[in-house]
């Protein structure tokens, strides 16, 4: 670990590791597991790539458990298995407009390639968030990208948002790619919208992980033709059309 | 120093195998290391069509161990041979498939697929999943289902020597493994998972989309070791122990207690290339322990009764 740093409050960190020596796609991941666990915590802990440079890999991480709390007090210096890159990331058609659509910490695999994009001036980012604006790394990315975040407070937000999603769906789906990261609920509405407008979009899921390569069979996710298909390998990215969101 | 292991009529170059349903198929592996390097390498659990499991959440992390309930997810045997046996060192190093079915019949067709293949090595029968149904445990539960299955498989697998993968969730494990030993099993595997579950308070749910699961990781392994233990001093067969395996420590007490082999299941999912890491470390803890070769320890446990002098222990003996 090369260091830490926080964003809004403590339970949102952001982790600088030594660069690996490979190269990722956005939208892969990486597991971690400090040597210091031992037997407990047991399994290593998934999470996106958001940003590699020359200098470091960054992973953005907000603290929800005791894997990610553990990680938060780990001591600087300290040595953290990392293996990656996994899963297959979001494919970008650099020639065609891009909607991001990105719910909380949805934005994370984001982050790298909004930094690194050729034509930013050709991505369009909506952004929703629960938690203040000061917890999310929207600021540092780059000015020519049409940002728009909207917080969801109340029941009533949540509706608006939903039909902010519908809007700006249903009118760019002729004219590029929709890519999306977030959560269950959020990844569902956008799913439906997609699907209305007979948009093209990729949907990155988060599940619930234990080995990362494929293995355990506890990360699957249905598809509409009924197969059980590891996030791991066969995602974390898939096409929406693909998925049955539950 | 001598790592390798003569187990049932295969020689393995040493005895650490993986642990069906830990290790996929095994190429999902060959990113972290060399399979070939493997003792044994054990596939996922294989029924005769295609199985799509249960639904999710189906794994639950606990204190130093996990809860799964998968519900023995597989692509059938068919499209194993034809489209994974091919890719896995098979010549090299042993292959071992897992047979589940849901009779006693289907055992024996299965066995019958399976064990005429050239690329595999044994047939490991699952007579102890706790994930599903119909079928796996209450085969494993009944000393008679027990045999009945074994005889079924042993009938129809030529050559492949069997092994059958008992279920610590019995009143006394003994009797199923001399139940199978007198059926004709050709080495016995144990243990398979604990029965366990785990609630969310909050939701007020249990944690796993399947209510129960099984218990695995190191949690278990004083569980394991106990099983392996009873087990080696009541049959003539060889045993592979498993249950909690995460260290080459683990694996030699495995040994000590009697059993012939090891198998390494849920630490795959802590790294991906630990059980590479452990076959590595073997020959070194081998001699620091001051062990020139696993027969030389095998079963040789000392309990304080051994460890008594004579005039102590005629003693005792009054």
């Amino acid at each position: 670990m090369l260091g830490m740093a926080w964003a809004g409050s403590r339970d949102f960190v952001h982790l600088y590791l030594e660069p690996p020596g490979w190269e990722a796609s956005p939208g892969q991941f990486v597991m971690l597991r400090p040597s210091a666990w031992g037997f407990d915590p047991l399994w290593p802990r998934p999470f996106s790539i958001c940003e590699k440079t020359p200098e470091y890999l960054r992973l953005f991480i907000q603290v929800v458990g005791r894997g990610t709390s553990l990680l938060r007090s780990a001591a600087p210096d300290s040595e953290i298995v990392l293996w990656g890159p996994l899963g297959k990331g979001f494919r970008i058609p650099v020639q065609h407009p891009l909607l991001i659509l990105a719910g909380g910490m949805g934005i994370a695999p984001f982050v790298g390639m909004c930094k690194t994009h050729p034509h930013p001036e050709r991505i369009n980012l909506l952004f929703g968030h629960r938690l203040g604006l000061e917890h999310y790394p929207l600021d540092e990315l780059p000015g020519k990208i049409r940002k728009e975040s909207m917080r969801q407070s109340t029941p009533e937000d949540l509706v608006d948002f939903s039909g902010v999603l519908q809007e700006r769906i249903r009118d760019f789906a002729p004219r590029g790619e929709i890519l999306a990261c977030g959560p269950m609920p959020f990844l569902r509405v956008v799913q439906r919208h997609v699907l209305e407008s007979n948009a093209r979009a990729q949907l990155s899921v988060e599940t619930r992980m234990a080995c990362g390569v494929g293995a355990c069979l506890g990360c699957v996710i249905k598809t509409r033709n009924g197969e059980m298909l590891q996030t791991c390998v066969h995602g974390p990215v898939f096409d929406a059309r693909e998925l049955v969101l539950q | 120093m001598d790592t390798r292991v003569e187990l049932g009529g295969l020689i393995l170059k040493n005895p650490v195998m993986s642990a069906s349903g830990t290790f996929g198929y095994g190429l999902e592996f060959s990113l972290y290391g060399d399979l070939q390097e493997l003792g044994a390498i054990v596939v996922k659990g294989l029924s005769l069509k295609p199985r799509a499991g249960n639904p999710v959440p189906r794994i639950v992390e606990t204190p130093c161990g996990m809860l799964n309930a998968i519900g023995l997810q597989n692509i059938g045997a068919e499209r194993f041979l034809r489209d994974k046996l091919p890719l896995l060192p098979w010549d090299r190093t042993p292959v071992v498939v897992n047979l589940y079915a849901q009779s006693v019949q289907e055992f024996g067709q299965l066995a019958g697929l399976l064990g005429r293949e050239p690329g595999v090595a044994a047939l490991e029968v699952n007579i102890s999943c706790p994930n599903v149904r119909h079928g796996g445990f209450q085969f494993g539960q009944d000393p008679a289902a027990a045999a009945a299955v074994t005889r079924e498989v042993k009938k129809n697998s030529g050559s492949r020597p069997v092994i059958v993968k008992l279920s610590p969730n019995v009143t006394d494990v003994r009797t199923i493994a001399k139940a199978v030993q007198d059926a004709g099993a050709d080495m016995l595997s144990l243990i398979n998972t604990l029965g366990g579950m785990a609630v969310d308070v909050h939701s007020r749910k249990p944690r796993l989309a399947g209510i129960t699961g099984g218990l695995s990781g190191p949690a278990i392994k004083p569980v394991a070791l106990k099983m392996v233990y009873q087990v080696c001093r009541v049959v003539d067969i060889p045993v592979i122990g498993l249950g909690g395996i995460c260290t080459v420590d683990d694996v030699l007490e495995f040994i000590l207690v009697g059993a012939h082999a090891v198998q390494v299941g849920t630490a795959n999912f802590m790294r991906p290339d630990l059980i590479f890491d452990l076959i590595r470390d073997l020959p070194e803890a081998m001699s620091r322990t001051g062990i020139v070769s696993l027969d030389e320890i095998r079963g040789a446990l000392e309990t304080s009764s051994d460890r008594m002098d004579p005039l102590e222990k005629m003693q005792n003996i009054r």
